[in-house]
């Protein structure tokens, strides 16, 4: 037992694996937020006139804001005024290929074992890749193209589908939703867009690749994901950070809309720097993901494996409005060293038979602390609305924490709604049986929280998962109680 | 193959065994019986390496090797094999992919590369007709939800895969009706060869009936007081275990 609390110290104190930094010529704005820098964010982004006054609106909205102070986190005050909002890769003129692309960023993609030719080559996915705050790379346009699926940046979408942008940005996640959302709104960089036409059912996973770059820069990313009439997608998000001293600001928002029977499958894996073994760095990640299920039988369905991060505050939520849809979210968020991860979801029952499910699997190593947020909310007309939550934690070691806060508000009598929840140890009995099969303290974790998350596991898309699974392992090697 | 001399052991300061010899040799069976207490499944947790007992004094050979000194994995690896009393749950890991990962770690240790997947599911195919376990209950989360025979049956199964030199049975008859005993109790014999060996543990003779052993240890009090043939198991049966505590003018440990 002891000896296994010390192989936990051991593993707790390893190095992040991805700690290291890109040497690109980036394009800085000066540290600290006010007009100016929003202006010259437009700017640089070339934006019309309507986009800067959006910022700026939602500028001035988040100078009269506070920050929230109800999640379960405790981190220092954010000087606001020393960051710096926008860093750019030098850009060549156009980029047309990856043989066009700055060769240090690819060597970056290599570390991380995301070569682009491999992705394309083998798996048949079509990346976006942010770094800091701008697409470098789009492949695979043609071909969605032709079917008339629109995946490209933001910035893209603001010049060239104007209308679109204008319709939806913003209406899931208005800018005054919330703090994190508000300073997103002003300063939003980058992320992706992504049309799906009437009836196309997306040929490929749409998948994008987020990095921060350079020190000290927040990154805002803004992603939105319009899905018409019977049509379908699956995207997903995954990221990994260079390792730095100093905390980064990550607050992004994510909209999802999607129209009649349209379904909207949406998998993120996240794998932010968490900081040292002492709680030192490591990512803020304040995200704001909502979508709607505008149409009747439409779907949307959230998948995240959470292992990064210093602070995670994040809800994937969705409003069932349309009559029978449905919501999904699946979680897996893991803590070690000194993380701090409040995160669920809510769900907003409006239309008649809306259902949802929710299944959320917290797993706390090392002194981190796990809190599972949810809300499940039934409107005046939400008839026969139904909702199942499951929220499982798994402690590893006995200096963790794990806290679950679920919340019910309902307006219909026949709303049916269901809570499960449940707290374990790795038990010391589970450690020893395998060992004594032969299966080492390392391996035996690594199995036992594998199978603790499989439900959610098995969500993900065939390639995200065994790059999850690796992930949770390698989050953990070692562990337990 | 395995040779125990004079071992001690305490738990939280504790002594439980207070020093035990046992020599057994590849092919033999041996029984090790005794009432509640006596240190039975203590002897079972200190052979496979159980870190809450300490052991004070003496050694165990097992091959060659000194085992005190291996890490419970280790002794895994190297062919000792413990089928539980009380096997554990691990929810979403099925039985198949739990035994695959413990076989995988020993042929690494034995530096032999990883089963292929049709080798596995070969092998899978023909231990699962020698034991007579029901397929279903591979996919299954291992242990979870089984009842106490197909938890037994399932220790063998996993005694059929790994095929260790040397299984401790720790009370495996505890808990099973008269026809999982018996399904249980050919699957151990159906494993039985002249190079593998088996310390049986349990309290009564009717798994004996069917494992046949080639010696029996009567445990009291952490101490071997006792040893004969399987005629021994019969006459404990028999008189119970009074008359041997009353032969030693031991009092009855805990």
């Amino acid at each position: 037992m002891k000896e296994e609390m010390d192989v936990l110290e051991e593993t707790v104190s390893r190095e992040y694996k991805y700690g290291f930094v890109t040497d690109i010529d980036t394009d800085v704005a000066p540290k600290g937020l006010n007009e100016e820098v929003i202006r010259l964010i437009s700017m640089k982004k070339n934006e019309p006139e309507w986009m800067l006054n959006w910022r700026l609106k939602a500028y001035n909205h988040w100078l009269k804001m506070e920050e929230p102070k109800w999640p379960n986190v405790k981190y220092p005050p954010i000087d606001y005024q020393d960051i710096i909002y926008y860093a750019a890769p030098k850009k060549k003129k156009t980029v047309n290929g990856l043989d066009e692309v700055d060769p240090e960023l690819l060597k970056t993609f290599d570390k991380l074992g995301i070569s682009l030719n491999e992705q394309k080559r083998l798996s048949g996915v079509a990346v976006d890749v942010v770094v800091d705050s701008v697409s470098v790379a789009t492949s695979f346009k043609k071909q969605l193209s032709e079917v008339g699926i629109i995946f490209c940046s933001i910035s893209e979408a603001i010049q060239n589908h104007p209308d679109l942008v204008k319709k939806y940005l913003g209406s899931v996640v208005p800018m005054t939703d919330n703090y994190f959302a508000a300073l997103n709104s002003a300063v939003f960089t980058d992320g992706s867009f992504c049309y799906i036409p009437k009836g196309v059912r997306c040929p490929m996973e749409l998948s994008t690749y987020f990095r921060i770059n350079t020190e000290n820069s927040g990154q805002f990313e803004r992603t939105l994901i319009i899905a018409e009439d019977e049509s379908y997608v699956s995207y997903l998000e995954g990221c990994t950070a260079p390792k730095r001293d100093e905390n980064q600001l990550h607050a992004a928002v994510v909209e999802l809309f999607a129209h009649r029977k349209a379904e909207i499958k949406y998998s993120t894996v996240q794998n932010w720097f968490p900081g040292d073994e002492n709680g030192l760095g490591g990512i803020y990640n304040f995200v704001t993901k909502r979508g709607i299920c505008m149409g009747d039988y439409s779907k949307i369905s959230w998948s995240q494996v959470e292992t990064g991060s210093a602070i995670t505050w994040k809800y994937p939520s969705v409003i069932l409005k349309g009559d029978n849809s449905i919501g999904e979210f699946y979680s897996v968020a893991l803590t070690n060293h000194h993380q701090q991860a409040d995160t669920g979801t809510k769900m907003t029952h409006l239309g008649k038979n809306t259902r949802s499910r929710i299944v959320s699997k917290g797993i706390s190593a090392g002194q981190s602390q796990n809190s599972y947020r949810g809300l499940v909310k039934t409107g005046k007309n939400a008839v026969n609305a139904r909702n199942y939550s499951q929220c499982d934690s798994l402690l590893l070691g006995d200096k963790c924490g794990a806290h679950t806060f679920p919340y019910i508000e309902s307006k219909n009598k026949t709303a049916v709604i269901e809570h499960e929840a449940t707290t374990s140890k790795i038990g010391e009995d589970q450690l020893f049986y395998c060992r004594q099969r032969g299966i080492d303290t390392e391996a035996a974790v690594a199995l036992i929280v594998t199978g603790f998350a499989k439900e959610v596991m098995n969500q993900l898309p065939m390639e995200f998962a065994v790059e999850a699974q690796k992930l949770l392992a390698v989050s953990l090697e070692g562990s337990v109680g | 193959m395995l040779s125990i001399k004079n071992i001690h052991a305490s738990v939280e300061g504790k002594e439980i065994l207070k020093g035990i010899n046992l020599d057994v040799q590849p092919g033999e069976v041996h029984a090790i019986m005794g009432p509640n207490g006596s240190g039975k499944s203590t002897l079972a947790s200190v052979l496979a390496g159980r870190e809450e007992y300490e052991v004070t004094e003496g050694s165990v050979d097992f091959l060659g090797k000194d085992i005190l000194e291996l890490s419970p994995e280790d002794r895994a690896r190297e062919g000792l094999f413990l089928a539980f009393q009380y096997p554990v749950e691990i929810p979403g890991v099925s039985t198949t992919n739990f035994i695959k990962t413990a076989l995988n770690e020993k042929r690494k240790y034995h530096g032999l590369p990883p089963l292929d997947a049709v080798s596995f599911m070969k092998l899978m195919k023909e231990k699962m007709n020698l034991v007579e376990i029901d397929k279903s209950l591979l996919t299954r989360s291992i242990n979870e939800g089984f009842s106490g025979g197909e938890k037994k049956k399932n220790e063998i199964f996993q005694m059929a895969m790994l095929e260790p030199k040397l299984t401790i049975l720790d009370e495996t008859d505890s808990g099973l009706d008269i026809d999982a005993l018996r399904i249980v109790a050919s699957g151990v014999n159906k494993l039985r060869d002249e190079n593998r060996a088996i310390i049986v543990i349990t309290h009564y003779q009717r798994l004996l009936d069917y494992l046949q052993p080639d010696f029996v240890h009567v445990l009291l009090n952490g101490k071997i007081v006792k040893s004969g043939t399987k005629e021994l198991a019969l006459e404990l049966e028999e008189k119970g275990y009074d008359f041997i505590k009353d032969q030693f003018s031991l009092t009855p440990a805990l």
